[in-house]
Order: structure tokens, then C-alpha cells, then sequence
């Protein structure tokens, strides 16, 4: 088995813990009473899972470690990078943020490393960034839950060069205080060449790289551009 | 273009760079007419500023005229004659809308850079460290202006740059730095540091309706300049100690509010002046808080302690006791300039303010080291210089 995931899980022993965990995040992020656990789960793609797939994913959260894991273990990579950043969004309702991240080629507009987007089926999509060394890295990633004008959760599929899965939640805040807009994501590094390469463009910085990208994606919706300095003058030699 | 840049600790030069360009749809670019040397501008200039670049364009107050407008901007057009608020704002933000222009939540791209020291960023500053922005600043023949449907003001012609050009920093920060201390009929306000903010905001404690203005510096030419600005009285604190000063001024009661229009580079005398002399060289704090320590003490009970001048970072020895058991409040913040921009303008028109008063020097851009130089020494009287490109 390649990676925890709904399809291939159901043979695994069953965890009363890993259920509870997976109830825990399948509460979490359809219920809205929102303390995340700060993602001390291991599996945040088995949660979705468990949302998605019903009582089958269920196993995929209570898997044993993935074979991506091992690797990462044993080249001494991180194991998973889990990061969670909210940007509260004032002039724009949970349905219009909702519509324009829905659309996934409108992502790369504000997630600089992204270079393209491209939906191949109503829950397909095919994700292209560029990595150091001015190489790219491609993956194709599933919708795994979409609940309109609240919640959209992915994950890259099978055999995925970067195996990865997050979700996005869209909320009122309190009277005159706009929508909130929480991402939570999860990356697993393979090894080698690539996974290093991987490993420097999602790992070193992910909560910055995350951060900024809700900060570009904040400045879009508010401002109706991404403030830059890029390509200002300056003394420098 | 020439354009003054920092590239270290008491080193601005005049550089040829390259002209600036529209970045964003909101962007317009000025040709600048007059821009001025701030007393925060010495911050950096002295090494207090840290995430300053060698390279970096500075300065912060500056007008001049359109030259170029983004797509998006629809109010400006070329030729029209502007001055520009220092702080960049979006002006549809949360803060923007509320009129906090100084805390814009969408003008500071590397907004990452201070979120660790201040847990969220305030608005971008023009030429003032990458921390607030890394923007290019106005001490150069242009400038791009970001936002600039929202940031640039008209200004009639018939004034002259002279008049207008301190709407942008200084006049705009001695107005909110008065306006914070709410003051009331028959109040007394202390205002530590004559500078041109501290000048401001004697004018504006005044106008406010403040009773009495209490000016101390240790600077007999600035002292001067506070008298012409209506300060009634005046402390020179190198001859006497302005705690106990002021509380005999008053009637043992303390003034009710004071304005430290000093900040982060105070000059303290005695045991305590050097303490934190030493203290900031070693970087064990980062600023001086010399006068916001005295100003806290000679407060009177419930009164108002208002911050113009700039801090950074981290202070120390901070009489919190005596703020807390006194009831003091505290006002401060960056200027929210737009927010003030018709109503000193009308006060300018009417002549209530004559903002030449602080003017000393008018120098040539390529004198702007120099101009540093002096600034920071007081030489030559320096209070104020304006450069014109």
C-alpha cells in the first residue's frame, strides 16, 4: 500500500484511538465548534478520509504509518508538516470567497509558488509548482469534501510525487467583523532528490509560506491587488 | 534618478537608480518637489531601525506631482499636485474603514518579517525598513505611490510646498499626538521635545483648547520656536528638573496630559540618562524611554500620557506602578494622517498654523548627507530640513 487513503484501507486492524480521532476531526471540521486539536493527529488526510468515505475511510485514519512516512523516517525528513493559519477577510461573504477558491485555477494568482492549476473533472484537479533548482513537481489532487459556502477539503491521490491534503473553511465572524478563512494542510516529504527538493519548498517556511499565501489571498479579496515591491528601484549594488 | 539611500549606521549617499515603475493597478508615480528629513529618519540613520538594507531609498515625507497613474486609478490625474500621507494605506480593510489608516492590514506585503516582535503587522511606512513594508522612499526625484486612490491629497495651489508638505508626517503626527490627550477646558499639557512633531502639537494642543502648554527641550533655539508656537511656558531640562518643575507649575497636581514627542532616542541626564545610554548601545533595550518614564511620574492622577514620538521595540524600567495606581492612560500609535488631512489644511488656509515656523534649512538633494549629519547634531539650529530635488 502506497498511502493512507480511503480506497485501500479496509483491511487494516481497527484502532479505537485512531476512531476517535478521526470522529474528533470529522466533528471538527464539519461541526464549526472550532478548537482544532492543533493537529497532534498524525493523519489529517485519514480525517478527511473518514469525512468523505464514510464507516471504509474510517480505517484509512487508523492505518499504521504510510510507506511514505517510513521514508520519511528513515531519511530523516520531517514527517508530516502540518500547518494551520486563519485571515479574517471583511468586505467579502463566506459564498463569494467560497465561489473564487472553488475555481482552483484561481489559486496560483495568490499562492506564489503555484504554477498552475487545471481542473480535469468536476473533483479533479492537476496541480504544477516550480521547485528549487528551477525544477517542478506535479500532482493530482481530489475534492474530498465540499460542503457550498463552508468547507472544500482535498488531497493529492495515489502515487502523488508530494502526498498532501488540507481543507479550507469559510465563516462568519462576529457582526461587522467579515469571514474568516482557515486552511489547514498537511504535507509528507518523500525521500531523495526530489523529497529534498519538496522538503525546501513546503517545509522549511510552510507556516510563513502559508501564512503569506492567506495574506495574498486577504490583499485579492480586500484590496483587489497584491501589494509588491517587486521590481522597485534602490541603491543596491 | 538621484534618490538618497541608506547603505549603514551614519552612511546615506545620493545614488543614480533606476526610475520607479508602475508595480500594481493602484499605483501612480510622482515627480517629487519637496521632501523633508524626519526626526525619525535619525532612528535608522543612527542603527535603531532594524531590517534596514543597504540600498534602500528612504524618506517619508514628501509631495510633488503626478506623472503616471495606474489603470485603477480613476481620481488623479497627471499634473495634479499632491502630497502623500506617509503610512500606506488600502483604504478597504478593516482599520481603513475605521480610520486606523496607520494600522492597514493589506500594505504590508512582508508583513511576516515583524509579526514575531508585534504579533500583527501595522500599515507599511514608506522608506522605513523592510520591516514596515521595504518600500522605496520619497527622498528622490520620484516615487511610486501604492493605493494611490486612496493615499494622495490635493493641495490648492495657492499655498505654497512650504505650507503643505508636513500634512504628510510631522504636522499631521503634533495634531493626533494633541487630540489624543482629549483635552479639556482648563487643561494643562506637557509637551517633552521640540521638534517639529513637538512644535505641531503645542499648535494643536492649543487649538484643541488646551489652557496652558507647558514646552521642554534643552535646545534654547527650539525652545524659541515653541514660544512662537504659543508655548506659554518653557522648561529647559539640562537647567532644571521638569518632574518637579511641573508639579509646582501646576499646583502640586501634575499636568493633565503629556506628550512625549521625543521617543526611542531620548536624551536622558544624570545616572539614568546613561543607563539607558548603555543599555540601548549593547542592545539590551532597544530604545530610550527617558522621557516616557518622566512623563508617566510627572502625570497628574487619571491623566493622559500621549506617544507621538516613535519606539521600536523593547523598553525598560517603565514605572508601570505609578500608571497603573495613578490611572493614567495611554495614547499612542503611528499618525493616521489621512484622517486629518482636510481639517489642517483648513486650519492652514485660515492661518491658525503656520507650518514654515519649523523650517531651518532648504537644501539640494544631493546635500541630503550633509543635511543627516547636521540634523542629527543640531547643528547649524537645525529644527527642520526640507530637500528639494
Amino acid at each position: 500500500m502506497e498511502t493512507v487513503s480511503g480506497g485501500n484501507q479496509e483491511n487494516q486492524p481497527q484502532n479505537p484511538q485512531g476512531v476517535s480521532d478521526a470522529e474528533k476531526w470529522g466533528s471538527l471540521i464539519t461541526g464549526g465548534a472550532m478548537v482544532l486539536m492543533g493537529l497532534s493527529q498524525r493523519s489529517l488526510r485519514g480525517a478527511l478520509m473518514a469525512m468523505a468515505g464514510g464507516a471504509m475511510a474510517y480505517h484509512g485514519a487508523t492505518a499504521d504509518k504510510s510507506l511514505t512516512d517510513k521514508v520519511a523516517d528513515a531519511t530523516g525528513l520531517g514527517k508530516g508538516i502540518k500547518v494551520e493559519k486563519t485571515v479574517t477577510i471583511i468586505n467579502k461573504t463566506p459564498e463569494e470567497l467560497y465561489e473564487f477558491w472553488h475555481n482552483f485555477e484561481n489559486l496560483p494568482t495568490f499562492m506564489k509558488h503555484l504554477k498552475s492549476v487545471t481542473v480535469t473533472s468536476p473533483t479533479r484537479s492537476h496541480w504544477v509548482t516550480s521547485a528549487p533548482f528551477g525544477t517542478e513537481v506535479e500532482w493530482d489532487a481530489e475534492i474530498v469534501a465540499d460542503q457550498p459556502n463552508k468547507l472544500i477539503a482535498w488531497a493529492s491521490v495515489e502515487g502523488s510525487q508530494v502526498d498532501n491534503s488540507g481543507f479550507v473553511r469559510f465563516q462568519p465572524g462576529p457582526p461587522g467583523r467579515g469571514t474568516e478563512v482557515k486552511v489547514v494542510m498537511e504535507y509528507n516529504p518523500p525521500g531523495g532528490v526530489v523529497g529534498a527538493a519538496i522538503a525546501k519548498l513546503f517545509g522549511e517556511e510552510a507556516e510563513q509560506q502559508i501564512g503569506d499565501e492567506l495574506r495574498r489571498f486577504k490583499m485579492l479579496m480586500e484590496a483587489g491587488e497584491i501589494a509588491t515591491t517587486e521590481g522597485q528601484p534602490s541603491g543596491r549594488k | 534618478m538621484r534618490a538618497v539611500c541608506w547603505h549603514g549606521p551614519l552612511d546615506v549617499r545620493v545614488d543614480n537608480v533606476p526610475d520607479p515603475k508602475i508595480l500594481n493597478p493602484r499605483d501612480a508615480i510622482i515627480k517629487i518637489t519637496s521632501t523633508a528629513i524626519c526626526g525619525s529618519d535619525l532612528h535608522f540613520y543612527d542603527g535603531y531601525i532594524p531590517s534596514m538594507m543597504p540600498g534602500d531609498i528612504v524618506g517619508h515625507e514628501f509631495m510633488g506631482e503626478i506623472v503616471e497613474v495606474g489603470p485603477a486609478v480613476k481620481n488623479l490625474k497627471i499634473g495634479d499636485r499632491v502630497i502623500i500621507p506617509f503610512p500606506i494605506s488600502c483604504g478597504n480593510c478593516f482599520f481603513c474603514r475605521k480610520e486606523q489608516w496607520s494600522l492597514c492590514d493589506n500594505s504590508n506585503h512582508q508583513a511576516h518579517l515583524i509579526e514575531p516582535l508585534y504579533g500583527t503587522s501595522p500599515a507599511a511606512l514608506f522608506g522605513y525598513s523592510h520591516f514596515f513594508g521595504g518600500y522605496a522612499g520619497g527622498q528622490a526625484e520620484y516615487a511610486r505611490v501604492p493605493f494611490a486612490d486612496v493615499g494622495p491629497f490635493k493641495v490648492p495651489d495657492h499655498l505654497s510646498d512650504d505650507q503643505v508638505l508636513f500634512l504628510t508626517d510631522v504636522l499631521a503626527t503634533g495634531y493626533m499626538g494633541a487630540e489624543n490627550c482629549n483635552i479639556q477646558p482648563g487643561d494643562t499639557v506637557a509637551v517633552w521635545g521640540c521638534g517639529a512633531v513637538g512644535l505641531f502639537a503645542i499648535k494643536s494642543a492649543i487649538l484643541l483648547g488646551a489652557e496652558r502648554v507647558i514646552a521642554i527641550d534643552r535646545f534654547p533655539e527650539r525652545l524659541e520656536k515653541a514660544a512662537m508656537m504659543g508655548a506659554h511656558e518653557i522648561i529647559n531640562y539640562e537647567e532644571i528638573d521638569p518632574g518637579e518643575a511641573l508639579k509646582e507649575m501646576t499646583g502640586g497636581r501634575g499636568p493633565d496630559a503629556c506628550i512625549d514627542a521625543v521617543g526611542m532616542e531620548a536624551h536622558g541626564i544624570g545616572p539614568e540618562g546613561v543607563y539607558d545610554k548603555v543599555k540601548q548601545a549593547v542592545r539590551m533595550e532597544t530604545d530610550r524611554p527617558y522621557v516616557l518614564r518622566q512623563a508617566i511620574v510627572a502625570c497628574r492622577k487619571g491623566g493622559t500620557v500621549s506617544l507621538p514620538g516613535v519606539y521600536g521595540g523593547f523598553v525598560d524600567k517603565i514605572p508601570i506602578g505609578a500608571a497603573m495606581n495613578k490611572g493614567l492612560t495611554f495614547k499612542m500609535g503611528q499618525t493616521h494622517v489621512h484622517k486629518y488631512l482636510p481639517t489642517l489644511l483648513s486650519h492652514i488656509e485660515n492661518g491658525d498654523i503656520d507650518p514654515t515656523i519649523v523650517i531651518s534649512h532648504h537644501l539640494p538633494l544631493d546635500d541630503a548627507p550633509r543635511g543627516y549629519e547636521i540634523f542629527k547634531h543640531k547643528r547649524e539650529n537645525c529644527t527642520k530640513i526640507v530637500l528639494k530635488p
